[in-house]
């Protein structure tokens, strides 16, 4: 193993290995029977006071990474070998009381989840103090627990208050369990912090302000930060210096714009082509295949299979981290890396779309409620034939509950709905077998939406043996006229859904849509559980098939940027209401409502 | 775990929907149930009594049924009424604490049966305090070591006790200890009339450990299930993070959360219990109310049946209502909304 | 029309999965564990030996053959029992009715109640309400309690004893099989199929029940061993088997008294019944692990709940 790479120099030109920043080496981890490894030589070094953004997609190995740091292996896995030194003390030397008293003190961590990584059973203040109790040595003088929970409180802006404090996890907003998480992590005043991506789950706005405290106090308290994260946008913003995982290992590793303004690694330069921009409308470039498993790993480079540049030297020999840069360190584990992408100038632009078509679909005065609870008021709007009008909302905006509504999956809505002129009942039971025929529905997870006793070509003819009166030679020719549609094999027919990815699966879905031949597709959220490049591959298959057949959709979702790669109009609802709609560009580039505009705001961009 | 054990059909679902009182909502749910129960199954006993083949006045007293003694029978059963005021002439004096008089033993209902109850419930209580405390100590025990041979031999012992028959325990338990391998304690626990149970406790010590080797392992498994999911969840992997030391993860985090599903287990068990100490008993010839049940349904006795069964269904609607409540008591998420 | 992607392949490592029979694969994985392989063998055992019992040939089961609680000796190789009958023999004969009175009521209850659970969660409103109700009601009443009634009022008759069993035990089937359906009547996939307008019959039929035939197969286990348990115990109390005819739970009780002189009487059926409850179980238990365990078939909460439930 070559030299430690050095990122960051410290400001005073110091590069003595312990600066009191993070410094990791060789770090192995391995399943506990066989010794198969799942990350392996993770190296890199962090200065005081700055973010590590650690990227990777499921499957990658980052939350793994993520609590070894901590000297912690899951269910089943060990660390094999490595250092990770704070302070001049090696994490993965100690054991037992020592390994404890250096959890919480000089490492900490914030869990992904906050719902679950509170527990339900005590209350919020009992679990604030308990790290300040384990490790009451970090106490100055005079000063109390007590004392240090409210400053916490008062940094992560929460209420100090007597009531609060009492209270049990889940009396609190998603926002407040995560600003707990955090405010337990810097407690005892670490000198790192591995965040977990703590902000999966949170909307917009609430994810900005989790992002800024996070930054201020690791700026403040000269904290090293390392955050783990799938979500690129948010690492561009908030990271220092970024590290790429693919397959447990590291393929990329530079400062922060380095990356986004100049990847060198084929991988990491997908993932430019393949993360959306709220700023541009591009057309979206995914990765085909999958990540190889642990205990698959070729003999070579992880990502020849999934390379356009791949020779056969890569498959022959793992290639080791080079620092290709010139005035700062830049690795990358390639043999031959591509000449520098930057993000703005990764993809083409989308073509636009001609023809001005008559509306397919005309909403007018939805109202929806839930009971007693009123989640729509008066929604209008128009979907235009053959194009793709997005609807854009954060939880609790009332996007979800008017994609059901429009297919009748919620029936307690009134107002009207017109589908190609014919006026739609709210029940489903009313509406004729055409009517339900040209607008089908792809629902947002991809492991519920088949059925997982039927193969995917049984679950792929399912709807025509509904709609349609065809012999099983017909039927036969239609699945797999649609599997080449969705870019699968005929293979994939008779797998089990079981067997297939989510990008996959959701494919499979989007192909049941399409196999009766519908007018109008409701997408709900269906990229919301997919990887950066999977999502990628999907929103493109959805745009060129609308393009080629025409197709009219309605695109529900909470990501802004997705909008631009995808859809021509957008509608953008806040609580129930929508408060602007109009062509995406115009909307986005130049959005009216304060409500858009601040949304806009807050999305971390990669710019 | 709670929800694992209502979505398997162990317990009871929880009424769905958060109110502002959710102790008060659900004893009132709960009770509703729980008269409604008791009622319906009244009405089913009574109606037992007429569904006997041919004249239940004359099936029950057979060969010797005189006319005075078949009139006399039939007007202590109300069967010289209608059904249903018949049944309301019964549910009311049993309101009033009437129950009747036995037809084999002469006496009042009452009088007969109090002092089995008390022995019944001694015998209730002891196995239940014993085998819950010996359910959570080796569970924890196991939980703590999981995956080891202590854990492996407790939980196949565990499985391998909690599939025997009772009355198969109770045999073996009489055959090791009170006839063959050791003499300690006598075989049966036959009382003079009059005694209680505590006036000769060696006659409880044979029952009580055959009945705490059926219940034990029900505890014993729901604890150590439910430590290791507590164990194994996200807030403890954030509290190991911390450094906490490992008695501080089992009490003062795993702990808290294993005591709902606990507690509905030792409930479940006080319920099993209840009804289905007849079979211990009878092997013991324990005076207790299983062994009176028994020999009620055997003599056709049916005041004596008719009490029983009404008492046994309030016993459980009662501990039903008090598992429920302890439950919420101890899972702050459904006692306080948000 | 084809997109610019070429159409991908799937990996090459998974083969088709045989799916036929989600049942056929729980108990193959149940068969590969050390619980399972035990607790078949130990019921075959006692299976075994209660249906060929009878064609071996041995004493008399019902007529008198030596002093009552005779040691074993002189040919008798258990001895007698309370009424001087040969204590083999009825082992020999004692079995089989119980099995089959076991297996019956299993079988209705398993249809009774997975029938109730499923029109329940799939019907909801009023149907739910009113089925689960009255199954909460049922539950209510102590099981022993419940058939010792219905049996001591209208007789022991033997159907009626498979009815009272079969009521006992439909209502914690039918709570399982209604949760089970409820969770997947909630599943996407069984709504879009329902939204294409499909009737609620096919949708039952074609995408609810096949994925409910792993919970069902579990509880058939897991019945199966209760009932055995129950009527062994309600022949044990003198309700089912009428005498003179021998049945195992019958043994044991009429021979109690006997227990310091020849305690065989009272220890072969009690033995057999034993080895035959534990088998039951513990094979009920490999299969409920394989369908509801981890991923190396340990014990999850979901399988303690599952068999928690007690007599």
């Amino acid at each position: 193993m070559t030299g430690l790479p050095e990122v960051v120099a410290d400001p005073g030109g110091n590069t003595r290995s312990d600066d009191g920043g993070l410094v990791v080496e060789g770090l192995t981890v391995v399943t506990e029977g066989r010794g198969t490894p799942v990350v392996e030589d993770i190296t890199f070094r962090v200065a005081r006071g700055q973010v590590l953004g650690l990227v990777g997609e499921s499957g990658s190995g980052k939350s793994t990474v993520g609590v070894a740091l901590l000297g912690l292996a899951r269910h089943g896995l060990r660390i094999a070998g490595g250092r990770v030194c704070v302070d001049g003390i090696d994490i993965l030397s100690l054991e037992g009381k020592s390994l404890q008293q250096a959890r919480g003190r000089l490492v900490a961590y914030v869990p992904q989840d906050p719902a679950s990584g509170l527990n339900p059973a005590l209350r919020v203040g009992r679990q604030l103090r308990e790290a300040i109790a384990i490790h009451s040595e970090v106490l100055r003088d005079g000063e109390t627990v007590n004392g240090r929970v409210l400053q916490l409180m008062e940094e992560v802006g929460l209420p100090g208050t007597e009531a609060f404090l009492n209270s049990y996890p889940h009396q609190m907003s998603g926002g407040q369990q995560q600003r707990v998480g955090i405010a337990m992590a810097f407690s005892c005043r670490p000198r790192v912090i591995v965040l977990d991506e703590p902000t999966t789950g949170l909307d917009v706005t609430t994810q900005r302000r989790v992002l800024e405290t996070v930054r201020q106090m690791t700026t403040e308290h000269q904290v090293t930060s390392v955050y783990v994260s799938h979500d690129l946008a948010v690492v561009a913003q908030l990271a220092d210096q970024t590290a790429v995982l693919y397959a447990g290992r590291l393929v990329e590793n530079a400062r922060t714009d380095a990356i986004f303004r100049g990847s060198r690694h084929p991988y990491s330069v997908g993932l430019l082509k393949a993360v959306p921009s709220s700023a541009r409308s591009e057309i979206l470039v995914g990765i085909e295949g999958r990540p190889p498993r642990p205990g698959r790993w070729p003999r070579g480079c992880s990502f020849a299979d999934r390379c356009g540049n791949v020779q056969d030297a890569c498959r022959h020999e793992l290639p080791q981290l080079r620092d290709l840069g010139d005035s700062e360190p830049h690795w990358v584990r390639c043999y031959f890396p591509e000449p520098p992408v930057s993000v703005a100038h990764a993809k083409e632009p989308v073509p636009a779309l001609s023809g001005d078509r008559p509306p397919v679909l005309t909403v007018r005065g939805v109202a929806a409620s839930y009971g007693p609870r009123q989640v729509l008021r008066n929604v209008s709007f128009d979907v235009t034939a053959g194009r793709c009008t997005a609807v854009v909302g954060q939880s609790g905006s009332g996007k979800t509950t008017l994609a059901r509504s429009l297919v009748g999956l919620h029936t307690d809505w009134t107002g009207e709905v017109q589908l190609s002129g014919t006026k739609l009942s709210s029940d489903p039971r009313r509406r004729s077998k055409e009517e339900r025929r040209i607008m089908q529905y792809v629902f947002q997870n991809p492991y519920g939406s088949l059925n997982p006793r039927m193969t995917v070509r049984e679950n792929l003819e399912e709807p025509l043996r509904y709609f349609f009166n065809l012999s099983r030679s017909e039927r036969n020719q239609k699945v797999d006229d649609i599997l080449q549609t969705v870019a699968l094999s005929t293979e994939y027919g008779e797998r089990l859904p079981q067997q297939l990815s989510g990008g996959e699966r959701q494919r499979v879905a989007v192909g049941r849509a399409l196999i009766v031949d519908p007018e109008v597709m409701v997408c709900d959220e269906i990229t919301s559980a997919l990887d950066v490049s999977v999502q990628a591959l999907l929103v493109e298959q959805l745009r060129q098939l609308q393009v080629d057949r025409g197709l009219s959709m309605v695109f529900i979702t909470h990501n802004l940027a997705v909008v631009r790669s995808i859809a021509q109009d957008v509608v953008v609802l806040s609580d129930g209401v929508i408060v602007e709609h109009g062509p995406v560009d115009q909307v986005l580039d130049h959005p009216a409502h304060g409500y858009t505009q601040r949304l806009l705001a807050d999305l971390p961009s990669t710019e | 775990m709670t929800e694992v054990l209502q979505a398997t059909g162990a317990i009871a679902p929880q009424p769905k929907g958060k109110t502002a009182h959710p102790i008060r909502s659900l004893l009132i749910s709960r009770l509703a149930t729980g008269v409604l129960s008791v009622i319906v199954i009244s009405i089913v006993v009574y109606a037992a009594t007429l569904v006997l083949p041919g004249d239940a006045a004359t099936a029950i007293l057979g060969q010797q049924a005189t006319p005075e003694r078949l009139a006399q029978l039939r007007s202590q059963l109300h069967l010289d009424q209608s059904p249903v005021s018949g049944y309301l002439s019964w549910a009311k004096a049993a309101l009033h604490g009437d129950f009747g008089t036995s037809l084999t033993q002469g006496q009042r209902v009452w009088d007969l049966i109090a002092p089995r109850l008390a022995n019944s419930a001694v015998l209730i209580v002891a196995t239940a305090i014993v085998s819950t405390i010996l359910g959570v100590l080796l569970g924890m025990w196991a939980a703590s070591r999981k995956d080891s041979w202590v854990d492996h031999s407790l939980s196949v012992t565990a499985l391998v006790a909690s599939s025997l028959p009772e009355f198969v325990v109770a045999v073996f338990v009489v055959m090791i200890f009170a006839v063959t391998v050791f003499t300690w304690f006598p075989a049966v626990s036959i009382l003079p009339e009059g005694e209680h149970i505590w006036d000769e406790p060696n006659k409880l010590v044979l029952p009580v450990l055959a009945l705490v080797i059926v219940v034990t392992p029900y505890v014993f498994r729901m604890f150590r299930a439910s430590l290791i999911e507590a164990l194994s969840s996200d807030y403890v992997e954030v509290a190991t993070l911390k450094g906490a030391s490992t008695s501080r993860l089992l009490f003062g985090h795993a702990l808290p959360n294993s005591l709902a599903a606990t507690i509905q287990v030792v409930g479940l068990n006080l319920l099993y219990l209840a009804g289905g100490i007849a079979l211990v008993e009878t092997v013991f010839q324990y005076p207790g109310i299983g062994l009176a049940l028994v020999a009620s349904i055997t003599d056709r006795d049916v005041p004596t049946i008719q009490f029983l069964v009404v008492l046994l269904a309030i016993a459980y609607v009662f501990l039903n209502i008090v598992t429920d409540v302890a439950v919420l008591l101890v899972t702050p998420r459904r006692r306080l909304p948000r | 029309m084809t997109t610019t992607a070429e159409p991908v392949s799937p990996p090459i490592e998974q083969g088709p999965v045989k799916r036929r029979g989600a049942v056929r694969r729980i108990l193959r994985g149940a068969l590969a564990t050390r619980r399972g392989q035990v607790g078949l063998a130990l019921t075959l055992l006692v299976v075994g030996l209660a249906f060929i019992g009878p064609f071996v040939p041995s004493r008399s089961a019902t007529e008198f053959s030596g002093v009552p609680y005779s040691l074993p000796g002189n040919g008798s190789v258990l001895g007698t029992d309370a009424l001087g009958r040969d204590v083999l023999a009825r082992v020999l004969h004692g079995g089989w009715t119980l099995l089959l009175l076991a297996a019956i009521s299993t079988a209705l209850a398993v249809l009774l109640g997975a029938v109730a659970g499923v029109v329940a969660a799939y019907r909801g409103r009023v149907t739910e309400t009113v089925i689960m109700r009255s199954v909460d009601i049922v539950l209510a009443i102590p099981q022993l309690v419940f058939v010792l009634l219905i049996v001591s009022v209208i007789g022991a008759k033997t159907w009626l004893l498979v009815l009272a069993v079969t009521l006992c035990q439909a209502p914690q089937v039918a709570r399982v099989m209604y949760a089970s359906a409820q969770d997947i009547c909630e599943r996407d996939f069984v709504k879009a199929v329902a939204l294409w307008g499909v009737p609620p019959r096919t949708v039952i039929r074609r995408h609810i029940m096949p994925s409910l035939t792993t919970p069902l197969a579990v509880e058939c286990g897991l019945r199966l061993s209760f009932s055995i348990i129950l009527i062994a115990g309600l022949n044990f109390l003198g309700f089912g088997t009428q005498p003179p005819n021998p049945s195992w739970g019958v043994m044991v009780n009429e021979n109690r008294l006997g227990l310091a002189t020849n305690y065989w009487g009272v220890l072969a059926p009690a033995i057999l019944l034993a080895i035959l409850a534990v088998g039951t179980n513990v094979f009920a238990d490999a299969l409920a692990r394989v369908a509801f365990g981890g991923e190396r078939g340990e014990e999850t909460a979901a399988v303690t709940a599952l068999e928690l439930t007690t007599s």
